[in-house]
């Protein structure tokens, strides 16, 4: 696991100590999450979202829709890394996750720095 | 020695890299992301340009359906989960209860859908309609909006329906097993990321009180 | 690493395929073999590229005079809109990594395919539906796309032309180079043969990587925007169409937001090859092996900053507009970065100049004609004179046809002994590239000229004080045809009747060149281990002794 880990983000001259990309070590990677952590996070995605739920029917003017966002991140969170098991992938699989999400939020600014300054 | 397995791996002449699946899985994903991205700007640009009309027309969504829905979406992604945690340790039983269960939570979901859709249809609330058209600019986009984003979600439900069913039959033959169950995962990624738009198409649309 | 292959015992990828028959149509049709796949994309874009051609000679000959010269003023609003379509969806965007992508980049890193070969065939039979589909458009009735490639809110909702069709064409050629660019990503991160390190990889190989990231970040955008004129044609949705409420500079920006990023798609993998090719002729490593690697990957990263550089007159906010321009001027900076350390690589070299160095002499300096000028244009103040004229069309058909264009048949010239065995007449090909080099500003330059003049763009007629520059545009696009016929009879004349090429004509030393010409099925008979630079000519004499 760790030599793969090296492997995509050596980005050196040196030599490879562990070339042999087109074999993976291990083929089935069973790093099995034990049940009760998957009912945890269920239990968490649920409470949150009663507590969104409950937080839009108050008033607090330009804060809902801060709040609510702040929520939904906060659960996809929770989805992507237990869930989807990206904590238990290797680093470069993080890097993309952050790679398109930077992607995405580059596009939001700058099309709102038009919008904004109409 | 590195050397000598590869040519081992050669002569095998079947390729098999469970993590390269995956990535390949996740990077199609990422597609999905910025393709629902798309969506959410032209959302957040209208929001930001009719802010109160767009109030308005949240009111009338109902809550209540919404929420329940995303109960559903979200015990589903853990019954998907559970499901190839089961198989990992090899409870085949299990794994497929989990599958079927997720299948049918799936299915539940069109189902409030369908009513959904059908109550605002009813209203004369509908793209085009008399009624719309007689709506404010910002309403007109927020329904707009409304239909295109659940409608494509909800495409996005079917399909997994699809993908999960004939996954389910795979597991049933015992051509998905435990030592080889990286189309499973890679089905489940799919369902996570339907569960992870809904997320936030929920408060988006339904909380806007 | 040496190559020890003797090749008249191994079998070539054309005597052994994947499928059950290893000849024959279905053979082909059917193959997961990434080789046989690029040569089915080369065959295909090719044919496209010819149509597209068509159009534009057809366009050019109605421009010859003022007024109708051959053809009425909806007829030509149709040429110039499927000239457009077809020459970026169907050729530019997939040309160099789909053709020459599918075939080297698995050898460069010694693989033996793609990580998903099936993905790959099944992303070609998309590109082939996506193709049909536009075709289609042509023939039945409600008249062909009208609205130019870039189908602009609001005459898009409303022109009456069989656009739905055309545009979700359009969405499914977005699929195909979605599929490529996944399959190219995961194949450089979990194929490269053992001691292939990230900073051995080919320049080639790292252009495509750079790529194939904007092919996956990129392409869903114009997919969802797709979709959404669609929606809006069909079910009357309010979205973009001001008359509900929707803000048609938005649509602008969704279009570009991929449209921009695409540019990068067409251009950074035709600078991947210059870099292959100039090594190669001048006998000496690359300099800034490093400082070109990383600029393909700031180039695809910049790419996203500055799409708006197109609506500098759309009527956005001024303040995008000057962050626009700014933005607009750090591309440069990547890009210049390739062009002095090529040039830096000829310097003291042994250079031999072949056909394929000769492309690409012509591709720096058409490249940096379209380069420089694109500074003209990305700059706020000159862009409000010239936005929507002919010099916009001159300063991307620099680019794209005078940049990737050229590199397309560079990159062919190049390895063409490689992926056919055989090789063509040099003399002629030689003269290829000059008459190549002649007709293209023949053809594009005077349209620099009209452009600061005033001509605008997708004018059916024209003033007559343009009549001059624009019969010369004219007589240079007859040249081009009779040079495009000329270069491409060559290569088909090659491919039937060519004499058999040496296993490395030209001494390249990357991995590719280290296997048999043609190769054979699984592409290496054993998988090379990597000790050298990617362009360390040492290892030449090795691989002479080896054979």
């Amino acid at each position: 696991m760790n030599l793969n880990l090296n492997h995509n983000l050596n980005l050196n001259h040196s030599l490879n100590l562990d070339p042999n990309l087109n074999l993976n070590l291990d083929h089935t990677q069973n790093h099995s999450t034990p049940y009760g952590v998957y009912i945890l996070v269920w239990l968490g995605l649920l409470t949150l979202t009663a507590i969104t739920v409950t937080v839009a029917g108050i008033d607090l003017g330009n804060y809902t829709l801060f709040i609510a966002l702040t929520i939904a991140a906060i659960k996809s969170y929770l989805v992507i890394t237990i869930f989807m098991h990206i904590k238990y992938e290797e680093a470069i699989f993080k890097v993309f996750l952050l790679v398109s999400g930077m992607t995405l939020l580059i596009i939001f600014v700058l099309t709102f720095v038009d919008f904004s300054y109409r | 020695m590195a050397h000598n397995e590869h040519t081992a791996a050669t002569e095998q002449h079947v390729h098999r890299d469970d993590v390269g699946a995956r990535m390949g899985m996740w990077l199609f994903l990422f597609t999905e992301i910025l393709l629902f991205g798309g969506m959410f700007l032209v959302y957040a640009v209208y929001r930001y340009q009719y802010p109160d009309q767009f109030l308005l027309a949240g009111m009338e969504l109902n809550t209540t359906i919404g929420a329940i829905n995303t109960i559903i979406l979200i015990t589903s992604s853990l019954t998907v989960a559970l499901s190839i945690a089961a198989l990992q340790k090899d409870n085949k039983f299990l794994s497929i209860l989990m599958l079927v269960i997720t299948i049918f939570f799936a299915f539940l979901f069109m189902v409030n859908k369908y009513f959904e859709w059908t109550a605002k249809i009813d209203h004369g609330i509908y793209p085009g309609s008399e009624q719309m058209l007689e709506k404010q600019n910002g309403e007109i986009l927020f329904f707009g909006l409304y239909y295109i984003m659940t409608g494509l979600h909800g495409l996005h439900i079917i399909i997994g329906i699809v993908i999960l069913s004939v996954i389910l039959m795979f597991i049933v033959k015992d051509k998905i097993t435990s030592t080889n169950l990286v189309k499973l995962e890679n089905s489940g990624l799919y369902w996570h990321l339907v569960d992870l738009i809904w997320i936030f198409l929920f408060p988006l649309f339904y909380l806007i009180q | 690493m040496v190559n020890g292959i003797d090749s008249a015992k191994t079998k070539s990828f054309y005597e052994e395929g994947t499928t059950k028959k290893s000849s024959g149509l279905a053979s082909w049709l059917f193959s997961t073999d990434h080789k046989r796949i690029g040569l089915m994309y080369l065959v295909t874009i090719s044919v496209f590229f010819c149509v597209g051609a068509i159009f534009g000679i057809l366009m050019r000959l109605e421009l010859m005079s003022p007024g109708e010269t051959i053809m009425k003023a909806e007829t030509y609003n149709s040429f110039f809109t499927l000239h457009g379509v077809i020459m970026i969806f169907l050729f530019i965007i997939p040309g160099i990594p789909a053709v020459f992508g599918n075939f080297f980049l698995p050898l460069q890193i010694g693989a033996k395919d793609v990580a998903f070969p099936r993905i790959n065939l099944l992303s070609y039979w998309i590109y082939i539906i996506g193709a049909s589909l536009v075709l289609l458009s042509l023939l039945i009735p409600g008249g062909a796309i009208d609205t130019g490639w870039t189908f602009y809110i609001p005459y898009s909702v409303r022109s009456g032309s069989n656009i739905s069709l055309a545009i979700f064409a359009a969405f499914v050629l977005g699929f195909s180079s979605i599929l490529t660019g996944l399959n190219f990503i995961t194949t450089v991160h979990r194929m490269r043969a053992p001691g292939m390190t990230w900073f051995r990889m080919p320049l080639f190989v790292w252009a495509t990587y750079a790529t194939a990231w904007i092919q996956i970040i990129a392409t869903p955008v114009i997919a969802i925007t797709i979709l959404l004129v669609i929606l809006e044609r069909f079910f009357g949705v309010g979205i973009f169409d001001p008359a509900l409420g929707g803000d048609p500079i938005l649509f602008q920006h969704m279009f570009w937001i991929y449209s921009h990023p695409a540019v990068y798609i067409m251009i950074l993998p035709a600078m991947g090859v210059v870099s292959e090719i100039i090594p190669t002729f001048a006998r000496r490593t690359i300099f800034g092996y490093k400082a070109i690697a990383m600029s393909s990957l700031a180039i695809a990263f910049v790419g996203y900053l500055v799409w708006a550089h197109h609506m500098f007159t759309s009527g956005m906010s001024d303040t995008a507009r000057w962050i626009f321009s700014l933005l607009t001027f750090i591309v440069a900076l990547p890009s210049g970065v390739k062009v002095f350390n090529w040039v830096a690589t000829m310097y003291k070299g042994s250079i031999d100049p072949k056909p394929p160095f000769l492309w690409v002499m012509s591709f720096i300096v058409l490249f940096s004609i379209g380069g420089l000028t694109g500074l003209v244009v990305g700059s706020l103040a000159t862009d409000i004179h010239l936005h929507d004229t002919y010099f916009v069309v001159a300063h991307f058909h620099y680019v794209m046809f005078g940049g990737t264009g050229t590199i397309f048949f560079a990159a062919l010239y190049y390895w063409f002994p490689k992926m056919f065995g055989k090789m063509y007449n040099i003399k002629v090909a030689s003269l290829g590239v000059l008459f190549f080099f002649i007709s293209f500003n023949l053809l594009y330059f005077p349209k620099f000229i009209l452009g600061y003049m005033g001509m605008p763009r997708r004018y059916y007629d024209y003033l007559p004080q343009f009549a001059d520059l624009q019969l010369i545009s004219t007589i240079g696009s007859w040249l081009m045809g009779l040079t495009l016929i000329l270069i491409i009879t060559n290569i088909v004349s090659a491919i039937i009747k060519g004499k058999k090429s040496e296993e490395n004509p030209w001494g390249g030393v990357t991995l590719e060149w280290h296997t048999s010409s043609p190769p054979p099925l699984e592409n290496f008979e054993v998988i090379p281990e990597v000790k050298h630079e990617p362009y360390d000519f040492s290892q030449l004499e090795e691989m002479k002794h080896g054979s």
